[in-house]
């Protein structure tokens, strides 16, 4: 007997709920910020999707009602991959322990 | 053109990267690191994709050119964007990320064929589940979002709406949307999906409404939550592996955010969701409270005297010391303390300020070093050893009514043991409540002295008293 492969998408996505449940009860409190504004940025993988759908053109045209979203998701996608993604490292920048003193 | 395969297996290792990166958040040392390897999931997920699809035509100069517009506005926001700014900011990200979804899921709707997912009206069964429940969790997402943005910058105002039949109306739609969705399946008409995107949209809304200020916290981890679940059922969808893995690790992140913050407040999601809390509806009772009850009032002079003669003070931030941008002050009152050897520590409440971890970002932006900052559950015994607590900004976190009387709206809430210090400086503009629309009963104690004033004005004013 075969198994659909869409058993194996949802083990995959089940064991990664458990993952993501056991990585962010270990993440500090005080990161919680950065936190958000990372997740922000890497859901915004979905920008796959959006490159997929921009160049599944048809021969004559680049432009079609498809691949137009497919653009402007692009778009979204890329503002909160670099928002995302830079906005995080600067406030991980601005995290520094006590000067001169360590334990 | 990179085959199937070997493009799923480095969109596995884009995935792995992204759990490294939530991983790395573990500590602030690991954190760049992390971030790094977020960047490098996303690198790879992106070229793979180009590789995978293999067109290198005209269209792909588009692309790069879009994606190029998207990074310079997402990165002059990222260089631009003020700390306090930070709720809005992830709010707004956050409707991006749903209406990205959105546009996906209508793109792979209207053009089935490009994403291996049948012909126009006859999608996959499956595949047409997946990217309605795709469309209208992003769709969600995306309204939600934008009015929590707006109530979050201040444009709307942040009392919660309601109205009667609310939670009926809510229910209705709710089961519309599933209706819509089974009647999708059967028939593939196009007016049901657009009305299913639609309906979600006014779910966004009327969900986001009813919640007032001081629940902001769960909405935005809610959302972030929403967010990742609309990832996800994209992912399956595109029958991609690091869109199914980060779905699944964003909806955790943000639905455990969630928790903690319902848990901070001491309410149940439930009750957060149904909203209406923080409605002013005590307001005469208060009033007659002022009346009744003396109050010690003092200038910046008697604060920093009281600060110079401690041996050890600890500051309480709230939300009030972000509005007042007081944290560059503050940080300058505590240096001066700290050379006239008086040990000063900040006590952080989960839910001070209105996105989990805010104060922390705040106050590592006024370079406070981290390991000087503590959360609730590690310094509340503390306030006992402590000559004076420093209250700016924060108000219901500090409240002692939520450990006394069982019949305040806050009452069971974790709240910071202030009234135990010796003495109590509170910052505030006036006597009036806090989000909780109560009476904090500290400003009444006898070792409290309230400071009436602007947070920044104030602190700057110690500094001077300092000298």
């Amino acid at each position: 007997m075969e198994i659909d492969p869409f058993i194996f998408r949802l083990s995959i996505f089940i064991l990664s709920i458990f993952i993501g449940y056991y990585v962010v009860w270990s993440v500090t409190p005080s990161l919680h910020t950065p936190l958000m504004s990372v997740t922000n940025a890497i859901s915004s993988v979905i920008i796959v999707g959006a490159i997929i759908a921009a160049l599944a053109e048809s021969r004559e045209n680049v432009f079609n009602t498809s691949s137009i979203f497919g653009f402007i998701a692009i778009i979204l996608a890329a503002i909160n991959i670099f928002g995302g993604f830079l906005v995080t490292q600067r406030m991980l920048q601005m995290y520094k322990k006590k000067k001169g003193k360590k334990k | 053109m990179m085959s199937a395969n070997l493009s799923a297996v480095f969109y596995l290792i884009s995935g792995i990267l992204f759990i490294l990166a939530l991983r790395g958040l573990s500590s602030p040392d690991t954190s760049r690191q992390g971030n790094y390897f977020g960047i490098a999931g996303m690198i790879i997920a992106i070229v793979v994709t180009f590789l995978s699809v293999g067109n290198f035509s005209t269209s792909l100069a588009y692309v790069i050119i879009f994606l190029i517009i998207g990074g310079a506005v997402g990165a002059f926001i990222a260089f631009k964007i003020p700390m306090t700014a930070m709720p809005e900011l992830v709010a707004g990200f956050h409707s991006l990320v749903g209406l990205a979804a959105v546009f996906v899921a209508i793109a792979a709707y209207l053009n089935p064929e490009a994403f291996n997912l049948g012909v126009i009206g006859n999608i996959k069964l499956a595949s047409l589940i997946e990217m309605s429940i795709g469309a209208a969790v992003g769709a969600i997402t995306f309204s939600g979002s934008i009015i929590a943005f707006l109530k979050l910058r201040g444009i709307m105002s942040g009392s919660p709406i309601t109205f009667s039949g609310q939670h009926f109306l809510n229910l209705i739609i709710g089961i519309a949307i599933f209706a819509l969705i089974f009647y999708l399946c059967k028939t593939q008409f196009n007016y049901i999906f657009w009305t299913l995107i639609a309906v979600s949209l006014l779910v966004g809304v009327l969900l986001i409404i009813p919640i007032g200020g001081a629940d902001m916290p769960v909405v935005i981890s809610m959302l972030n939550s929403y967010s990742g679940w609309a990832a996800a059922g994209i992912g399956f969808t595109l029958e991609n592996t690091a869109l199914i893995i980060t779905g699944a690790l964003v909806g955790s992140s943000g639905a455990i955010l969630s928790y903690i913050m319902c848990k901070a407040m001491n309410r149940s999601f439930i009750s957060v969701i149904l909203g209406g809390f923080g409605a002013d509806n005590s307001s005469d009772n208060t009033k007659e409270k002022r009346d009744q009850k003396p109050v010690k009032s003092g200038n910046a002079e008697d604060a920093a005297f009281l600060m110079k003669n401690a041996s050890s003070v600890i500051i309480v931030p709230g939300y009030g010391m972000a509005v007042a941008q007081a944290q560059h002050a503050l940080r300058e009152m505590v240096d001066k303390l700290k050379q006239n050897d008086i040990k000063v520590t900040y006590a952080i409440h989960p839910v001070a300020g209105r996105m989990p971890g805010h104060m922390n970002v705040l106050l590592a932006e006024a370079n406070v070093p981290y390991d000087e900052v503590f959360e609730l559950e590690d310094i509340n015994n503390d306030f006992a050893n402590s000559d004076v607590a420093f209250v700016i900004g924060a108000n219901d976190v500090t409240n002692p009514v939520a450990k006394t009387d069982p019949k305040s709206p806050i009452f069971g809430m974790p709240v910071l043991d202030v009234e135990k210090c010796k003495s109590v400086l509170f910052v505030k503009r006036s006597l009036s409540p806090g989000y909780a629309g109560i009476d904090n009963e500290l400003f009444y104690k006898d070792n409290t002295l309230m400071l009436f004033a602007d947070a920044k004005k104030m602190t700057e004013d110690i500094v001077k008293n300092l000298d």
